[in-house]
């Protein structure tokens, strides 16, 4: 397992989307980042893996600045599941799960028993599905596929973009209980609209509106928040 | 006659090759680093558009009085040749490389790949068969243009043609046409097949 990292964010500004963010996420928490279209928690996360940088204020993972950070070694280190999968069309499932391992110089035959064993427990065996490609997978085996290599060399950080928006509410329901089986010894981001989904996958859950956090508290406690747009989020996530 | 038709087959053949073969090795990178800069892109492709809009036989006129790479000669014909097949080679690179989904970029980015890498691993391998479209068609335009070469003595099939065509001899024009139009059909079938199977994986 990797070892958890925490993660900072201290006045951080993303003008014209973000704020002046302050956020403390500590090593190994589970949280998530609510919010409606455009209300900023995309950006926020994508300034953890330096996919975008801050107009001000500073982004720390264990404590370290990001902008003095060697970024292409933090990516290593961070997993990243985004709604689509992002798999390489013209690698095999193989080959894609082994991308990360292969840059960190893994040796082959760790890359192979490591891909057997989190496809195994992602219920695609390798010797199945190792060789086929992207395009003729399912979407819900297209997104474990992209969970099993964000997740083969025991990240750090986890971040999470909406990775089961786009698929049907059984798929989902599955693949969010392998997620949360899976998950240890890491810390998560991750991006939903979804009040369920952030119950079920996390233990915390920030509510972002305007570029700001409006609420960040325990995921128990969130329904109970007064705030509107906290009953609004409740109140899309019933049956 | 059959040794004089095979041995300006050949000629027209390496005439050909290593103009597309100079034209891929500027070509390829030129458009890679269009696609990084959009506006340079923009003026370089403009450029390169320019000089393929010049008619053929007078970017031999040109090119005959310039120094060093000028005169009379297969020289000229293959400058001239590289010049065409400059621009579908930089286009389709350029485009290749800008239709890569968004989203498998962002992927590469999030896992580490430094910009080379990106490059090699991801851009490049998904822009294949829209880039060996373009030398495709650099290829079978290429064949044409040589065969007006040899109106600068640049040599090749075209050879033929123009003599037959001075001596109003139809067999001698034949000799020269049959043959080009041959290897531009089968430059043509190779190079598409060979672009089925990169978009096949």
């Amino acid at each position: 397992m990797g070892v958890a990292a925490s993660v900072d964010f201290r006045s951080v500004s993303v003008e014209p989307i973000l704020h002046d963010i302050d956020l403390h996420i500590g090593a190994g928490e589970a949280v998530a980042f609510i919010g409606r279209s455009g209300a900023g928690k995309t950006t926020t996360l994508r300034l953890v893996n330096g996919l975008v940088k801050p107009t001000s204020g500073e982004v720390f993972v264990d404590g370290a600045p990001l902008s003095s950070a060697d970024l292409i070694a933090l990516r290593r280190r961070t997993g990243y599941i985004i709604q689509g999968s992002g798999l390489f069309p013209h690698r095999t499932v193989y080959r894609n799960i082994a991308t990360v391992p292969r840059l960190l110089g893994w040796p082959d035959s760790q890359i192979r028993a490591a891909a057997e064993e989190i496809l195994a427990k992602l219920d695609l065996p390798l010797g199945k599905f190792g060789d086929r490609y992207p395009r003729s997978l399912s979407g819900g085996e297209q997104q474990r596929v992209g969970i099993a290599r964000a997740m083969i060399a025991n990240p750090s950080i986890l971040l999470c973009d909406e990775p089961f928006g786009a698929l049907d509410p059984i798929v989902r329901r599955d693949l969010q209980d392998a997620f949360v089986a899976l998950r240890s010894g890491v810390t998560i981001i991750f991006v939903t609209h979804d009040v369920a989904e952030a119950l079920h996958v996390t233990q915390r859950i920030v509510l972002f509106d305007g570029g700001r956090v409006v609420v960040d508290c325990p995921a128990a406690q969130f329904p109970a928040q007064r705030l509107p747009l906290v009953q609004h989020f409740v109140e899309a996530a019933r049956i | 006659m059959t040794a004089d038709i095979l041995r300006a087959t050949g000629q027209h053949i390496v005439i050909v090759a290593v103009s597309v073969g100079i034209a891929i090795l500027i070509g390829v990178p030129l458009g890679i680093w269009c696609a990084r800069r959009a506006r340079a892109g923009r003026v370089m492709l403009r450029l390169v558009d320019a000089i393929q809009t010049i008619p053929s036989l007078a970017l031999f006129g040109l090119l005959i009085p310039v120094p060093f790479i000028g005169g009379i000669g297969m020289r000229t014909a293959i400058v001239a040749l590289i010049l065409y097949s400059l621009l579908p080679i930089v286009r389709n690179t350029l485009t290749g490389i800008r239709g890569v989904d968004p989203v498998v970029l962002d992927a590469g980015v999030a896992m580490g790949l430094t910009d080379q890498q990106l490059l090699r691993e991801v851009e490049l391998p998904l822009a294949m068969p829209v880039i060996v479209a373009g030398i495709r068609i650099a290829t079978v335009v290429g064949i044409g243009v040589a065969t007006i070469a040899a109106a600068i003595g640049g040599g090749g099939l075209g050879v033929f043609i123009f003599r037959g065509v001075a001596m109003v001899d139809t067999r001698l024009m034949l000799a020269g046409a049959i043959p080009a139009a041959m290897l531009a059909l089968g430059a043509d079938v190779v190079l598409t097949l060979l672009e089925r199977h990169l978009i096949k994986g």
